[in-house]
């Protein structure tokens, strides 16, 4: 008799964890903070500013998310991670999202068993050299000692590049951007690798950016987005379509400063009323209030907005558009209708 | 006589188990295991049921593929298209290389500071016990990190070391100490080496001979013979003479280079520039002297060229028949005949080279080239471990030598033997039984903190399956549950071998 209590116990919390993976809204909504994974700190994509408040192009959507289901887009724990950490702590349940300049690839969605919720960055790997070595493309590497950060697509493609090209190299494993950034200005590598936009990013911290280039060629794709865990579809919905909103608000004019006023009254465009939430229901099919868009957008901007105040060329980070311009623009950003 | 009646026999009831003091010992053991096991059944079905939940299986077939990333540090053959098997031994042999490195050093380290933290001069024993309280009281990271940035930081990059840039190799441009390590000379084994190693082993058996000759002397007539000397000689003596025997023999020999695609009695400089060289890709066999010494000829010719390594000289010829190298460097003594057609040996020709060469570090384009790199992260976490547990071990040692009754010291004065010698002879060998079992520990603990090496970036086995594998594979249990078991199996071997010399020194009692 005692056995089969025991079992039944047993079976209850297998049930109960099991359940409690699938609904991860609830978990945020109970908890009234949301725990988003970003980077340990890299300017203009997720760092904290003077007073410790995180921002960045990634945190924006951290801070999105929160606004979509918490009404709050300070409802945010942001835990730090590492190249090495993060996919532990997403499938460990330590945060509810990744949004962490983190490549889409077809063994982390199916192998590590992720669901990405979309492009945020369209990005490619390149290396930054001092201009004094005059290195003016990859393929002059040879025999260069090149600092990397450990567990991230980029190691990988590094090892790629070299052997494609047959020549040789020393890899510097790094855990982070930081200590990358000390190392290469140490001199301890003659380059550093990681994607394009980061070393942008990294550059613009230093003293003389002019003394550093960064070589043409970019040795691959990386496709950067927010990513959950796979199994709770209705979560990975929510991150999904709130990165929509995002998009679909710039092609459509909605920006934060007319967010209220185009959210107050249905206007004349049927799909922005949709996506503000004036006439439809969409809100309620992802569980989430009839105004979850308009508090998105309302939280730091359009996806263009987040863009320029973080990375754009106004900024010291100084980033094109490029391939991350509207679909209307050449670009390949592109959100699927709110219909 | 006297009879005796058995103590009536009462039948076993339940009740005892808990109220008879013989049973209760046994009731509770048997009860915890139970309560132990259950906890243990919960934990693997919890696992079992969180795995299924997260649709992750459980098996060590990623151990099979393609691990996709360099290692910078490899002690055998390994690149990105090797197996995380691979990786991960490159990894742990990395972990067993500053595991052995540092337990020495600090063995050494620990030794001297906890006999000199017992010498009478004043400044000796105060500054020992400034390095004891020092290391042992800060965190081993710190030491590990600060250690890192002094050499990243304060020392020159390869490029400063070009001309005007302000930097010199030092030890006749040998040694260059760089912010990417240090470079050191690397030997080359050539012809011959093998009998010299051969002299040198058998002048280790004389020198064991030696030693216990000396020692029987001593115990027979007292006569004390120089030890230390006779060692010193019969170390270096027979394999200097050896290799200047060698060297004088076959050192002068001459080896002609033989390319393809070249016209008759070309000099390399004109090969080079040719177009009948088209990428220079040189056979040799790696490590050998014969590679050195065309190494060096090309770099004297400031060629660029891919060295593809061969077996030995029929597998140069295949390889160049093969169209794999155009440049081979072979014996005089092997027939032309047997040659690739259209094989010719250049006007220059190559030293055969000494049993053993060394090939010294020279300035290539971004870094030095040839010679053998230590690694800053290597010697960083090198140094950290062995200076840290070095601390400790010092306190063991000075630990056992205070527990050496001081009538043993006193004795041996008054026999009039020296104080050197009475604390490698007297004092040391009591000592040993009480250092020896805290001192396992002590490697044991060193073993473990190697694993910190990720803080350096330095490949050891936590960085290589513990880290980059599980990372790309998503094998975290796999990859810790390996991880585990090989520092348990590590901690275990060196512990039983520590152990089976503290049985050979401990106080036998007879």
């Amino acid at each position: 008799m005692k056995k089969s209590v025991l079992f039944g116990a047993l079976t209850v919390t297998g049930l109960a964890a099991g359940a409690t993976q699938a609904a991860t809204l609830d978990d945020v909504k109970e908890r009234g903070e949301l725990n988003c994974g970003v980077v340990t700190g890299l300017a203009g994509f997720g760092a904290p500013d003077a007073n410790g408040v995180w921002e960045g192009f990634d945190v924006s959507v951290c801070r999105a998310v929160a606004a979509a289901v918490l009404g709050d887009p300070t409802a945010v724990n942001f835990v730090p991670t590492t190249g090495q950490t993060r996919f532990t702590a997403l499938a460990s349940g330590e945060i509810d999202m990744l949004a962490r300049n983190t490549t889409w690839t077809f063994s982390r969605d199916t192998d590590l068993k992720f669901d990405f919720a979309g492009v945020n960055y369209y990005d490619g790997q390149g290396f930054i050299v001092p201009t004094e070595l005059g290195v003016s493309s990859a393929k002059d590497l040879d025999g260069a000692t090149v600092c990397i950060q450990t567990g991230t697509t980029t190691e990988l493609n590094l090892a790629d590049f070299f052997r494609n090209n047959n020549i040789s190299y020393e890899p510097v494993p790094v855990e982070t951007n930081a200590e990358a950034q000390q190392q290469y200005l140490a001199g301890a590598c003659d380059a550093y690798t990681t994607d394009a936009s980061g070393l942008a990013a990294t550059r613009a911290t230093f003293e003389n950016p002019g003394d550093h280039v960064i070589l043409p060629e970019i040795i691959s794709k990386e496709p950067l987005g927010p990513l959950v865990r796979h199994g709770d579809n209705e979560w990975g919905d929510i991150v999904r379509w709130t990165l929509n909103a995002l998009i679909a608000a710039e092609e459509f004019g909605v920006t934060s400063a007319n967010v209220n006023e185009l959210a107050s009254a249905p206007g004349t465009n049927p799909e922005v009323n949709r996506l503000l939430g004036t006439e439809g229901e969409l809100g309620a099919m992802i569980g989430l209030e009839n105004d979850w868009a308009k508090r998105a957008i309302a939280a730091g901007g359009n996806y263009g907005e987040i863009f320029e105040k973080n990375i754009g060329e106004n900024t010291p980070i100084g980033l094109a558009r490029g391939l991350n311009a509207q679909w209307t623009n050449g670009g390949l950003i592109y959100a699927p209708p709110f219909r | 006589m006297t009879t005796t009646s058995d103590v009536p026999k009462a039948g076993f009831r339940p009740s005892q188990l808990i109220y008879d003091t013989r049973y209760r010992s046994l009731t509770i053991q048997v009860i915890a295991f139970i309560a132990l096991m259950l906890g243990l059944s919960w934990l693997v079905s919890n696992t079992i049921a969180n795995l299924s939940a997260l649709g992750k299986d459980f098996d060590f077939g990623f151990l099979g593929q393609r691990a996709g990333y360099d290692i910078n540090q490899r002690l055998i053959d390994y690149d990105s298209g090797s197996t995380h098997g691979r990786a991960a031994l490159v990894g742990i042999l990395n972990t067993l290389l500053v595991a052995v490195l540092g337990c020495t050093l600090a063995t050494i380290l620990g030794v001297l500071a906890g006999v000199l933290r017992l010498s009478k001069n004043w400044i000796v024993a105060k500054l020992m016990a400034v390095y004891v309280e020092g290391f042992r009281n800060i965190p081993l990271l710190l030491w590990i990190l600060l250690i890192f940035a002094l050499m990243t930081e304060s020392t020159p990059q390869p490029r400063d070391f070009r001309e005007g840039g302000g930097a010199s190799m030092i030890f006749g441009d040998s040694v260059a100490i760089t912010n990417r390590g240090v470079f050191i000379p690397a030997p080359h084994w050539g012809a011959g080496a093998g009998i010299l190693l051969a002299v040198f082993l058998l002048s280790l058996v004389a020198i064991w001979a030696w030693r216990r000759h000396a020692h029987k002397v001593q115990e027979q007539t007292g006569r004390i013979l120089p030890i230390g000397w006779g060692t010193l000689g019969l170390l270096i003596l027979p394999t200097a003479l050896a290799f200047l025997v060698l060297s004088a023999t076959m050192g002068r020999e001459r080896q002609p280079v033989y390319v393809t695609g070249a016209e008759a009695q070309m000099s390399l400089a004109d090969y080079a520039a040719g177009p009948g060289a088209q990428g220079m890709n040189v056979c040799a066999v790696p490590g050998s002297t014969e590679a050195l010494n065309l190494r060096r000829l090309m770099r004297s010719n400031e060629a660029r060229f891919n060295l593809v390594a061969v077996e030995d000289n029929a597998a140069a010829i295949a390889a160049a028949e093969a169209g794999r190298c155009n440049i081979m460097s072979l014996p005089g003594s092997v027939d032309p005949a047997t040659l690739p057609a259209g094989a010719l040996a250049l006007s220059d020709d190559i030293a055969r080279g000494l049993p053993v060469e060394f090939e010294r570090p020279v300035l290539g384009g971004f870094n030095f080239e040839g010679g053998l790199q230590l690694r800053n992260s290597l010697i960083a976490l090198w140094l950290a471990l062995s200076l840290y547990t070095g601390a400790f071990i010092a306190e063991n040692v000075r630990g056992g030598i205070l527990a050496v009754s001081k009538g043993q010291t006193e004795a041996a004065y008054a026999l009039g033997i020296k104080p050197s010698r009475t604390m490698r002879l007297v004092i040391l060998p009591q000592a040993l039984r009480v250092i020896i079992p805290p001192m396992i520990s002590q490697y044991l603990n060193l073993t473990k903190n190697s694993s910190l090496a990720i803080a350096v970036g330095y490949m050891d086995v936590r960085s290589t399956l513990g880290g980059i594998t599980i990372n790309q594979t998503g094998k975290e249990l796999e990859g810790m549950l390996l991880l585990g078991l090989f520092y348990l199996v590590t901690s275990l071997v060196i512990s039983s071998a520590m152990n089976l010399y503290n049985s050979r020194v401990k106080l036998k009692e007879r």
